[in-house]
């Protein structure tokens, strides 16, 4: 083994074994683009599996009308950059009834808007495996689960009776009509990713870069605030030096005070961090968890 | 893989404190953040509880945590200024002895915990099988709860030969034992007070120093994932073989065999999207191009031409059973095996091995769930392997059953001389000849 050859080759070589696997073992597969950290390093590992060929399968963003422009308008640039396929779908009858965490509670918003509207566009389309990028490092349920995760017939998952996964012997035999999420990123901890990308140069999107935003407190986060109809009654908004360790919707992602402006800064912060990055989810923190959201089908 | 990553396994009997000792190193070494730990201590005063449950930390289900028992691998990510640690933390009770056996076969080393007061028991045994059927070379035997035993050296010593006693049956490896208490810290990362007598190092120590003996097989293997034929004009006669290599290194220029068809040919590029490279080595994900016009594909495995495989047909393996659905000889099962899938069928059930006593059952007619056994298998079309032992990535396979499940685990092992010859083939544009049908 070379003296160069360092954890992050290791962590490089191993999911791009994995998304070769998806590409061999199944007829149509699909990425699921979220347009955060994760997904950036993911698309970045698919372009290099298959170069010099291109990606051979499309990328999903489930849109559920509350991400930040910043982000719509990354996606878009990043993807027709790297000429990959983008399909965007958005559960458009939950958003004209006008489905909002505060109107209708996080847990019921969050199963509407991605995750409804994830097994929404995995039906219409047919796809078999959906990769994702995930990590056993983000929550505890998330540590229990297989690279490649088997999914029923619904779409849900049982934790209780997961497949033995041995070596890098990935079992994709599926029946008809069920499904499989994969994720190459599952042994990749937040440090790994953002020294990856500062190594590989990946761009992202500007948000996880700190500088002065409007923000309330809002339930012990940091809230961004983009117009009025943001500010509760009874809050304050303020100006911070703040970014965003994570990426979701508007209304339930709070920020971390920072002055990281740089790739550099950033990986520094994420190696002193003593608190999670998923802290600043709110949809982590209600009486539906992780474990429960994942049974029914989210990511 | 690399120096600095250590993937380990960690595997314990009900109550023996595993899920302690976890949360223990990860809060110590700083792998769990506050948020984590602060929640973990919620969910314990919530249930009347107090101070921190380090179980709670780790056992990610609500089953788990209701029932108090950990039910599947579990994977959690620490590192120290000296190191980066995977651990797959096994579940200890016995109907989830599967979930050990994934665990363990990625794992560099495993960390086998014992109860002070009970030392050696059924399931330690099995967990030292496990782990050493999987081909496991490292094994750190943690006596735990000192404090209860009054940190008795005699009970330690008399426990460690016990664990001798044992492995002396096994093949040979690298046996260590430390005495901690989880609870208290003791001789995890810190020494603490009351271990005096015990001089080696504590177990944080040799997590970071252990040097891991992965024996590498040195000869060229690269099993194909699949073929890249970019749909683009400029590349229309482009043909690159995507693959991670498994064992071994190879080089532009090097004359390879495409088994098991058994054609001769030579490597033209390492491909890579930071640019072509010159060689490679084990672990790296690469794409090679070949002279001639083959006919190769996912499934088929390149190596070098010195001690190239022969395929086979048929060989001995030690399973071990996974599935609820008992195994009887000639059911048909899928075989994967590197990249390739067969179909296969255990032609004969020679026999079961007690993890116990290590001891050979013959006239058994079925397997079971957690059963171990020597088999006879046979495959429709033929593999190309390696023995186990002399090779983790080419030696083992999974039988996958008619309900899609994975029904067991299989480590092929030493295989008779064969004497098939792969045929060099002057005119590559050929079709391929299938010759050297297995023994």
């Amino acid at each position: 083994m070379s003296e160069t050859w360092t954890h992050l080759d290791a962590l490089e070589a191993e999911s791009i074994y994995i998304l070769r696997e998806v590409a061999a073992q199944f007829r149509n597969p699909v990425l699921l683009y979220s347009i955060g950290k994760d997904s950036s390093c993911l698309v970045h590992l698919a372009r290099k599996a298959f170069y010099p060929g291109p990606i051979p399968f499309p990328l999903l963003h489930v849109d559920t009308g509350y991400k930040f422009k910043e982000m719509l308008q990354f996606r878009d640039e990043f993807t027709k950059s790297i000429g990959a396929r983008l399909i965007v779908h958005r559960n458009e009858e939950a958003i004209a009834e006008g489905a909002h965490p505060l109107k209708l509670g996080v847990a019921r918003c969050c199963g509407k808007l991605k995750t409804a509207a994830l097994l929404q566009a995995l039906e219409h389309y047919g796809f078999d495996a959906a990769i994702g990028g995930a990590r056993r490092d983000e929550e505890r349920s998330r540590a229990k689960e297989r690279v490649f995760s088997f999914r029923d017939a619904f779409g849900q998952w049982d934790p209780r009776s997961q497949r033995a996964e041995l070596w890098n012997l990935y079992n994709g035999e599926i029946a008809e009509g069920e499904s499989m999420r994969v994720f190459p990123l599952s042994n990749w901890t937040e440090r790994d990713v953002w020294q990856y990308i500062r190594r590989e140069k990946i761009p992202i999107v500007p948000l996880y870069y700190a500088r002065e935003r409007q923000v309330v407190f809002r339930g012990g986060n940091w809230i961004p605030i983009d117009s009025p109809a943001d500010v509760q009654k009874g809050e304050d908004p303020v100006t911070r030096w703040v970014r965003f360790r994570t990426l979701g919707c508007m209304p339930c992602t709070g920020a971390v005070l920072s002055t990281a402006t740089t790739i550099d800064d950033i990986v520094v912060e994420a190696g002193a961090a003593t608190r999670s990055e998923r802290e600043t989810r709110v949809i982590d923190h209600g009486a539906n968890t992780m474990e429960d959201k994942k049974r029914e089908g989210y990511f | 893989m690399s120096v600095g990553l250590l993937r380990f396994l960690t595997a314990g009997s009900v109550d023996d404190g595993k899920s302690t000792l976890i949360g223990r190193l990860l809060v110590d070494a700083r792998g769990a953040f506050e948020d984590q730990v602060s929640a973990a201590q919620r969910d314990n005063e919530r249930r009347g509880g107090k101070g921190i449950d380090f179980a709670l930390l780790t056992d990610g289900l609500k089953a788990e945590r209701e029932q108090g028992i950990t039910i599947d691998v579990a994977y959690r990510y620490f590192s120290t200024e000296k190191r980066k640690f995977i651990i797959a933390d096994a579940p200890g009770h016995e109907q989830y002895t599967r979930n050990m056996a994934t665990g363990a076969s990625t794992a560099d080393l495993a960390l086998i915990l014992v109860d002070a007061r009970q030392g050696l028991v059924t399931q330690s045994r099995r967990h030292a099988f496990i782990a050493h059927l999987l081909g496991i070379r490292h094994v750190v035997v943690v006596v735990n709860k000192m404090d209860l035993v009054s940190y008795s050296q005699e009970r330690y010593e008399e426990i460690c030969r016990e664990f001798q006693v044992f492995f002396r049956r096994l093949d040979p490896i690298d046996l260590r034992f430390i005495p901690i208490s989880a609870l208290l810290g003791d001789m995890v990362v810190q020494r603490g007070p009351n271990l005096a007598w015990y001089e080696g190092p504590t177990l944080m120590e040799t997590l970071e120093t252990i040097e891991v003996d992965r024996r590498e097989a040195s000869d060229l293997r690269f099993p194909i994932q699949s073929v890249n034929r970019p749909p683009t004009r400029e590349l229309t006669d482009f043909r690159g073989y995507m693959g991670r290599i498994a064992s071994g290194r190879v080089r532009v220029g090097q004359p390879v065999v495409v088994l098991p068809a058994g054609l001769h040919t030579e490597v033209t590029r390492i491909i890579t999207f930071d640019g072509d490279l010159p060689c490679a080595v084990a672990g790296q994900s690469v794409m090679l191009t070949l002279a001639g016009d083959l006919d190769a594909g996912r499934g088929d495995l390149i190596a070098g031409i010195e001690n190239a495989p022969a395929p086979r047909r048929a060989f001995q393996a030690t399973v071990c059973w996974m599935s609820p659905r008992p195994m009887k000889t000639g059911t048909k099962y899928l075989l994967r095996h590197t990249t390739r899938r067969v179909r296969a069928l255990v032609a004969e059930l020679h026999y079961r091995i007690d993890p116990n006593t290590l001891e050979k059952q013959t006239g058994v007619s079925e397997l079971r769930q957690n059963d171990i056994a020597r088999v006879s298998i046979k495959t429709l079309q033929p593999i190309v392997c390696d023995a186990y032992r002399d090779n983790r990535e080419t030696g083992g396979f999974i039988l996958i059953d008619e309900a899609n499940d994975t029904a067991a685990a299989g480590f092929i092992e030493p295989l008779p001389p064969s004497d098939w010859q792969p045929v060099v083939h002057e005119e590559v544009k050929d079709t391929p000849t299938w010759v050297g049908r297995d023994i």
